[in-house]
Order: structure tokens, then C-alpha cells, then sequence
């Protein structure tokens, strides 16, 4: 069964990679139509609505992905509703993605100056129109760093895909390693491709912050 | 469709549940204070004055902070193993969450440490102090006060993520669910159980963590404002 | 510009000799000279850019100087094998932003150095917190954090921290620059009462009015240069129209 690692196994790990990106992807919209919604019900008006979305995010963010993903792939088949490991994996990862970008971007929005806020409201804009023109052009300025930094997260948290069989990167080198077994040369392979992948991400996050921070600090008087 | 959820079949197994639970909160204190010290070093080591102590810092962090834990779980793992070491799950385990979570902390820390004002260090040095004490008394510790916030986030994170450590077989909470669910069949049951267990565990952590903050900063404690 | 310092002693304790120093093509100070007496009070004023500030700070070696002499306490300050920590014991400087440390109460504060730098026991360090607190008349802020007290109660506690290391000398970099008018007062009596005791201070300083009652001598510095330097009176009448322009704006 044994051979060594040849060119099929590269690309059958490419393409685990791609997976990955594709898996990253489908979390990050789906986590971030969820994680937007969470945003603005964290700041309703109505009570409720706070609480409620306050409690998802507590619980999503104190349960493990995995146990998400367990839930979904192998609890959700005995109540009659079967799914691939890829929805139970898209699925796992929009919630779970969801709450921290909820919660990520509802700081965003509260941090935009309380000024603004009353500004808008002196102009006798509405809700909606003081939301939708002033205060999230401005908080999309803010979050954009810290969100950028979390999809560093999401492409990791991708590979807990691989524990209810969808084929990314992780598993793929799982596979390879299941005939070859040369774990340590297989898994640091995988491992400097997360890291091609992610590396680039934490950078541009980096100088988008510092970015930011300059941007503020010229708003200051001398 | 008839829905029959059966959480008895799961709650009965509760003293194995109860052991990783106990497993899982071992992981995560040996890691926290480890990983923790490590971190520490390490943020300390990238703004030493020798290129190479804050090179080989700065490699350490990026290295973990880009790679998914579960990879770098199987890396110690069979790292380990081609060495010639036999160690057990549980001690893979510890070991990889406390590179892991020394990296994060590392990251923090050093936020924290920017955040101290060069006229806090120059008083310090008007008054005589040495290097090492200046870290000691006017750096560290007011550094680990202003991020002690985020410094515990990450280690209720760590907590939550010693469940990727069930895929080498240790025997903490996520494997033992495993273990039940596969014997009683009742796998929706079983992980939302789990999942409640963890809420828990995160909970009694933050509480500790809260608790722990009243101790090491007994200004917070008296005017309760953040420094 | 010849004056005779209230207290003539043997040899001055600090001593600065042909100091040059640039930040880069920016050169800062031109060859500065001035000594200063034990038991005088040094005010150094200028604009702002002047130099006044980095020629204090050179005094406890915040910067190194390029070129020239500096001596303190007996201290070689241009050496580089100095021991800083040594100097520094006998040095106490006060900033304009007063740095407390946050994060421990006002006793913390002035017993850290005496207890870590000079081993004194806790009980006498304690002891000596109610001293110097007496002195700027804070006895009852001992257990009070930084944030609790006032700018000008924060900066008195400042100079009582300071003042616990027993220093020879002390050093005041623009200490009321960031008070409020009404809080000035305060520190300024404070500073007074430590000048009557004897303590030899050097001083920059924006506050004329306060140069003029307490200094025994002035510096006026321009463009990096010590441009005039005499008595106190000599903000009376300058000799040279830079400080006349200087003291007539009142700034």
C-alpha cells in the first residue's frame, strides 16, 4: 500500500486546498449575513430582541465548533433530516462564524462617536437612514481590520471539516497519510499551505489596523 | 414524523461524562498557566534588543497563529512519535494546547505592553529602578491589567478548542461523547448535553477569571475603572 | 553678566561644559555651559524648541550628548561607563506629565524605589511616605490611586515620590505646563517650600513671575544656545532684545 509522496498526491492535496477556500468562503457569507443580522439586534430597540440575540451569541461562543459540527453531521440524521458533510459543515460554520462577527461588528458599530449619532438624529433622518447613511459607512471603516483577522480564523476552523469526512485540506492529508504513512512530512506540508493562506490575511489586517490608527491619531489636535 | 428526543440514555452515563469534563478544565488550567508563562516570554523576547531572541519570537507566533490547531495537534503528535517518544494522549495534548495558546497570549500581551506610555518607563528610570524591575513593577503588571479582558477570552477559547484533542484520543469531554453517542445511538441527545457542559465549563472559568482579576488588581477592585 | 550665587560653595553640583547634541540634522544644543550651586535654584527658560527641555534632561541622562562635559554629584553623566543608577539615586526628576504609576496607590508609588533600589524595610518606607507627603501636603491621600487625586495633588505626589529617594539634587521639567491656572498655584508653593529647605533644583519653567521670586539664577535659552544668564533681575531688565522680546510677550 506503501509508495511515496508523488505528484497525484500534490494535487490531490491542491485540491483539498481548494475546498478549504471554497469552504472558507460559503462561511464567511452565510456568517456574515447571520453575523449582520446579530449586529443590528444587538443594538434594537427592543429588549427582546437584545436579549434573545445576546443569548445565541453567549451560547455559540461558549460551545466548540466541533461540537457544532458533531451536532449537525451525527445528531441531526437520527431526528430524520440527513445532510452531507458538506451542509452539515457550511451549516456548523455559519452559525458558528455568525456570533463572532455579530458580536465583532456590533463593537464596530458602537464605537463610531456618539457626536455622529446625535448628528444624524438633529438632521431628523430616520432609524433606518441614520443606520444605513451615516453610522455603518463609518463602522465599516472600523471593522473592516478585526474582520479581515477573523477570516484568518474561519480558513482555520475550516479544517474541523474534517472530522465529519468533507474532504478539505485536512482530511485530504489524512487520506495521503492513510497509504503512505509519513505523517510528519504530510502534515507539515498541509500546514505551510494554512499557513500560505492565512499568513497573507494577518498581514493585510495588520497594516489595515495601523492604517486606521494613523488615520485617527491626525484627527487629534497637535 | 414522530420527534422522540431520550435524554436519559445519555444523562445516565454521567460519571464518564463528569471525567472529561474534569479532563477538559485540566487541559485548559495546565495550558493557561504554561502557555500563559510562555506567552509571556515571548511577547517580552520580541522587543528584546538582540534580532535573533525577537526573530525566533516573532516565527514562534506567526507559525501558530496561521495553522489550524488540529494540524498542529497531529505535528506533536507524530512529531513526537518519529522522535522515538511515547507519550500519552493526554500529554500530546497539554503540550500542543500550550504552544497554541502561548502564541495568542503572546499577541496580547505585547498589545498590552505597547500600551504602557514611555514617561511610565522614564519615571521608573528617574527613580533609580533596574531594567528588571521596571518590567516587574511598571511594565508587566499594569501591561496584563489592560488586557486582561481579552487575556481571558482566549483562554476560555483554548478551553473550547481542547476538543479537537478527542482526534488523538484524549479522553476529554468532546471523546467521551463520542464514546457515549456511538454506544446509545442517541447522538443528537448527547451532543446538545455536551454542548451544555462546555457553556458551563466556559462560565465557571470566567467566573474563576473575574474572581482571579479581583486579586492580582486590587486598584480595579476599589475603583472598578479600567486603567 | 558676573553675579555671586546666595550660596558660593566649592564645587558646584552640576556642571555642563560645551554641550552639543542634534536629534538628527536637527541640532538642539549649541554649546552649552552653565553650573549650578549647591543650594541654588537654576530656572532655565526659553521658547518652546529652544533646547531648554533636552539640557535638562541631559543633566540625568534621558539623552546622550555628542560632544562636551557633564558633571553631577561627582557623577562623570558624558561617561559611557557611567553608572546610571547610581546617578540617578542621587538625581530626582519631575515631568510635566507627572507619571505616576496607575495602577498602585500614592504610598505604592513613593515606597517602590526606596524598597527595590535602596532594600529599606517596609515599615520605614512607610514611614517615610507620611514624611514627604506631609511636606506637599498630601497626608491624607496615602491609600488614594492616581486617577482619585487632582492634576496638581497628582503632581505634588509626583515631587513627594521623587523626593523619597533623598536625591541631592532635583530636577523640574515644565512641571505646571499641564494644570489648570487654579491648580498651578499649589505646585508652585510646594516647589518654593522645598527651595527655602535648601534643596538645589534646576527648572524649566514658563512661569516668569515664579522665576523671578525664586530663581538664583536664569538661564535664557535660544536657538540651542545659553543667549543670556544672570541673577533674576535680569528679567527685569534684559540685556539682549531676544529676551526682552521674550519676557515682554510673556511667554
Amino acid at each position: 500500500m506503501s509508495g511515496s509522496l508523488n505528484l497525484n498526491h500534490l494535487l490531490f492535496l491542491g485540491q483539498g486546498a481548494l475546498w478549504t477556500v471554497g469552504l472558507s468562503l460559503i462561511a464567511l457569507l452565510g456568517g456574515g449575513l447571520v453575523g449582520f443580522l446579530v449586529a443590528l439586534c444587538r443594538i434594537s430597540p427592543s429588549r427582546a430582541v437584545r436579549v434573545l440575540s445576546g443569548a445565541y451569541v453567549q451560547l455559540i461562543q461558549g460551545t466548540p465548533l466541533l461540537v457544532i459540527m458533531f451536532l449537525t453531521y451525527f445528531g441531526l440524521p437520527p431526528l430524520g433530516i440527513t445532510v452531507s458533510p458538506l451542509a452539515a459543515a457550511g451549516a456548523s460554520l455559519t452559525i458558528y462564524v455568525g456570533a463572532y462577527l455579530g458580536e465583532i461588528w456590533r463593537g464596530s458599530i458602537e464605537s463610531v462617536p456618539r457626536p455622529q449619532w446625535e448628528a444624524a438624529e438633529g438632521l431628523a433622518l430616520s432609524r433606518t437612514q441614520r443606520m444605513a447613511k451615516v453610522i455603518l459607512p463609518q463602522a465599516f471603516r472600523i471593522a473592516t481590520p478585526p474582520t479581515v483577522g477573523f477570516m484568518v480564523q474561519i480558513v482555520k476552523n475550516t479544517s474541523l471539516a474534517s472530522v465529519v469526512g468533507f474532504v478539505e485540506l485536512a482530511r485530504a492529508g489524512q487520506i495521503i497519510n492513510n497509504s503512505l504513512f509519513e505523517p510528519f512530512l504530510i502534515y507539515a506540508i498541509v500546514a505551510i499551505v494554512y499557513f500560505a493562506l492565512c499568513f497573507p490575511l494577518s498581514r493585510l489586517s495588520q497594516r489595515l489596523e495601523r492604517r486606521g490608527a494613523r488615520g485617527r491619531t491626525t484627527l487629534m489636535p497637535a | 414524523m414522530t420527534l422522540q428526543l431520550d435524554f436519559g440514555a445519555v444523562l445516565e452515563r454521567w460519571p464518564s461524562l463528569l471525567e472529561g469534563a474534569l479532563l477538559t478544565l485540566q487541559l485548559a488550567v495546565i495550558a493557561t498557566l504554561v502557555g500563559g508563562a510562555i506567552g509571556g516570554l515571548a511577547a517580552v523576547g520580541r522587543r528584546s534588543r538582540s534580532a535573533a531572541v525577537s526573530r525566533l519570537c516573532e516565527v514562534y507566533v506567526e507559525a501558530i497563529r496561521n495553522t489550524p490547531l488540529l494540524v498542529q495537534i497531529f505535528l506533536v503528535y507524530f512529531g513526537l512519535a518519529s522522535l522515538g517518544f511515547r507519550f500519552s494522549a493526554f500529554a500530546v495534548a497539554a503540550l500542543a494546547l500550550t504552544i497554541n495558546v502561548g502564541a495568542y497570549t503572546s499577541e496580547i500581551v505585547r498589545a498590552g505592553l505597547d500600551a504602557i506610555p514611555r514617561g511610565q518607563i522614564e519615571a521608573a528610570e528617574g527613580l533609580a529602578l533596574s531594567r528588571a524591575q521596571i518590567y516587574r513593577h511598571v511594565v508587566l503588571l499594569p501591561a496584563i491589567e489592560r488586557v486582561y479582558p481579552a487575556l481571558t477570552s482566549q483562554f476560555v477559547l483554548l478551553m473550547l478548542a481542547s476538543s479537537v484533542t478527542s482526534q488523538i484520543s484524549a479522553e476529554e469531554l468532546t471523546a467521551v461523547a463520542n464514546y457515549i453517542q456511538s454506544d446509545t445511538y442517541r447522538a443528537f441527545e448527547t451532543y446538545i448535553v455536551v454542548a451544555v457542559i462546555y457553556l458551563v465549563l466556559s462560565l465557571v472559568m470566567r467566573a474563576g477569571f473575574w474572581g482571579l482579576g479581583l486579586v492580582l488588581f486590587p486598584r480595579r477592585r476599589r475603583l472598578g475603572t479600567p486603567l | 553678566m558676573q553675579h555671586t550665587p546666595r550660596h558660593a560653595a566649592a564645587e558646584p553640583v552640576v556642571v555642563l561644559r560645551d554641550v552639543h547634541k542634534s536629534f538628527g540634522p536637527l541640532k538642539v544644543l549649541d554649546g552649552v555651559s552653565f553650573e549650578v550651586a549647591r543650594g541654588d535654584v537654576l530656572a532655565i527658560i526659553g521658547r518652546s524648541g529652544s533646547g531648554k527641555s533636552t539640557a535638562l534632561r541631559c543633566i540625568d541622562r534621558f539623552e546622550r550628548i555628542d560632544r562636551g562635559e557633564i558633571r553631577v554629584c561627582g557623577h562623570r553623566v558624558d561617561d559611557p561607563g557611567l553608572d546610571l543608577r547610581a546617578l540617578r539615586q542621587d538625581v530626582g526628576i519631575v515631568f510635566q506629565s507627572y507619571n505616576l504609576f496607575p495602577h498602585l496607590t500614592i504610598e505604592e508609588n513613593i515606597t517602590l524605589a526606596p524598597t527595590a533600589v535602596k532594600g529599606m524595610p517596609r515599615a520605614d518606607a512607610r514611614a517615610l511616605a507620611e514624611t514627604v507627603l506631609a511636606q506637599v501636603g498630601l497626608a491624607d491621600k496615602l491609600r488614594a490611586y492616581p486617577e482619585q487625586l487632582s492634576g496638581g495633588q497628582q503632581q505634588r505626589a509626583a515631587i513627594a515620590r521623587s523626593l523619597a529617594m533623598q536625591p541631592e539634587v532635583m530636577l523640574f521639567d515644565e512641571v505646571t505646563s499641564a494644570l489648570d491656572p487654579e491648580l498651578t498655584g499649589e505646585v508652585l508653593k510646594v516647589i518654593e517650600a522645598l527651595a527655602a529647605s535648601g534643596m538645589t533644583m534646576v527648572m524649566v519653567t514658563h512661569e516668569m513671575g515664579f522665576a523671578k521670586g525664586i530663581a538664583d539664577e536664569v538661564v535664557f535659552m535660544h536657538r540651542g544656545r545659553v543667549h543670556e544668564r544672570g541673577p533674576a533681575a535680569i528679567l527685569a531688565a534684559p540685556a539682549t532684545p531676544e529676551l526682552a522680546q521674550f519676557v515682554g510677550t510673556g511667554l
